[in-house]
């Protein structure tokens, strides 16, 4: 991450915790196996283009407890999710699941980038992730193709009427 | 023969990827494979795993419990959806909680998910249902005078816990399937490496570097065409291949083809037929090749 000797870590910082309560959620199960060899850095085809995003990086500040810059970090959201630091770990640490559990925590503080927002609330209203426009769905037909698959997004809002998601990115736009 | 299938098109495809699924049909309307249309649809919560892995398990798991009330298997042509719906109806089978958190969810619509139907990727169709015999018996203008090169997309490789279809350092299907066609399939550096696609909206800067370091490679081994087998990864090298090319000073000038237009032209379909005209690098060279090299 960004962070160097300009901005020291302070123990004050570290919350021992936090690796339980990410040991606790699903994909964050293996966290505490990583020794930092750092096959998931060497591996990534994102840190070869980034200056700032090392999964090692990540994993190491997750077990030391450094809540807070992670979920505020801007690098997070990098992750390209190929998977590739996931199936190379030598120790089954599920690099990118763990990422993965930092950025659904992050969002539940109500980090989010506006991507994720916009596809959340075109799911609801369509069931597709993206405003498909009508030209297209209309051209659909001069194209030979059958018409674009109907959506429920009435029985899609019932199932996910218990999502924590969606409440806070309701409470931020009210 | 299990070849009857609910198609899942996903949300790139009818978005802005229609060439993709025209040549798809075509082709597999050729090979005997029926396609049924989703009774209803909703993304497969891929794209918001990131902010909210309850709510891709939710999306995922509809899916998959709507194609249980049709009793047929699901055929995806997006790589993203085929990942995820393999991987969470893996995860619900063997978690009894998880299953029954989620199922919990959808009884509040009426839905149940049991674990009786299987997403399949449109390759993993070919090659497992219809079988390179059949496809190859199907060729009736062998593509010999193509060297192409192969983009898998990530998420129908890894992680291999859940995929377990191809190996994913040396991914063998796409090439099988390519080879079939008559066409060469060049191997070059990097091949199994993402397109960059998922960090597009975060950065698109590093995402189009990605795909840019992907298409260097290609042409250093001179693929006359890249051929893919999803609509992102598509999107990334021919949406964007000329931004690419004017952001870093490079040129390209690469086809990228789905993979069913390449099957669809050694079948003998025109490239009208196949949709050439919706890709956006201009592809008339290798026409003019097949053309030619066919008469």
């Amino acid at each position: 991450m960004t962070e160097k000797t300009k901005n020291p870590i302070k123990s004050s910082e570290m919350d021992p915790k936090f690796k339980y309560e990410i040991s606790k959620m699903h994909g964050g199960e293996k966290l505490l196996r990583c020794f930092q060899c750092g096959t998931c850095t060497s591996d990534c085809p994102v840190a070869r283009f980034s200056e700032t995003y090392r999964p090692r990086q990540i994993i190491r500040m997750a077990q030391l407890g450094l809540k807070e810059r992670l979920l505020k970090s801007d690098t997070l959201w990098l992750c390209a999710s190929c998977f590739t630091c996931t199936d190379r770990c030598p120790q089954g640490v599920e690099v990118a699941s763990v990422i993965r559990v930092l950025r659904n925590l992050a969002a539940e503080k109500g980090i989010v980038p506006q991507v994720f927002k916009d596809q959340a609330s075109s799911i609801l209203e369509s069931g597709y992730a993206y405003r498909i426009p009508e030209l297209r769905v209309k051209k659909r037909e001069s194209l030979g193709l059958p018409p674009l698959p109907k959506s429920n997004p009435e029985s899609i809002r019932k199932s996910l009427a218990r999502v924590k998601f969606l409440k806070v990115i309701e409470k931020q736009g009210e | 023969m299990a070849t009857k299938y609910l198609i899942f098109l996903g949300c790139a495809i009818p978005y802005r990827v229609s060439a993709y699924e025209i040549s798809a049909r075509k082709v597999l309307q050729k090979l005997g494979v029926e396609l049924v249309e989703m009774p209803e649809f909703n993304c497969c919560g891929l794209p918001l795993d990131p902010v909210s892995h309850e709510m891709m398990l939710i999306l995922a798991a509809r899916n998959l419990a709507l194609a249980e009330q049709k009793g047929l298997n699901i055929l995806t042509l997006c790589t993203g959806c085929a990942g995820t719906l393999k991987k969470v109806s893996k995860m619900l089978k063997e978690d009894k909680v998880l299953r029954e958190e989620i199922n919990h969810h959808l009884k509040e619509s009426g839905l149940e998910f049991k674990g009786t139907t299987e997403a399949k990727h449109l390759m993993q169709v070919l090659i497992e249902d219809v079988g390179i015999e059949k496809i190859k018996d199907s060729i009736v203008k062998p593509l010999t005078m193509l060297k192409v090169a192969e983009h898998n997309g990530c998420h129908i490789l890894r992680p291999k816990e859940f995929i377990g279809f191809d190996d994913p350092e040396d991914p063998k299907t796409l090439k099988t399937l390519i080879e079939a066609t008559g066409a060469k399939c060049l191997d070059y550096i990097d091949e199994t490496e993402c397109c960059g696609a998922p960090s597009v909206g975060v950065s698109d800067k590093v995402a189009l570097q990605l795909a840019r370091d992907k298409l260097n490679h290609i042409k250093m081994v001179d693929a006359q065409a890249l051929i893919t087998i999803c609509p992102f990864c598509h999107i990334m090298y021919d949406t964007n291949e000329l931004r690419i090319e004017r952001m870093f000073n490079e040129t390209y000038g690469i086809p990228v083809l789905h993979y069913p237009q390449l099957l669809g032209l050694a079948m003998g379909m025109s490239p009208e037929e196949l949709a050439f005209s919706e890709l956006r690098v201009d592809t008339s060279k290798i026409i003019k090749q097949v053309m030619e090299g066919a008469s």
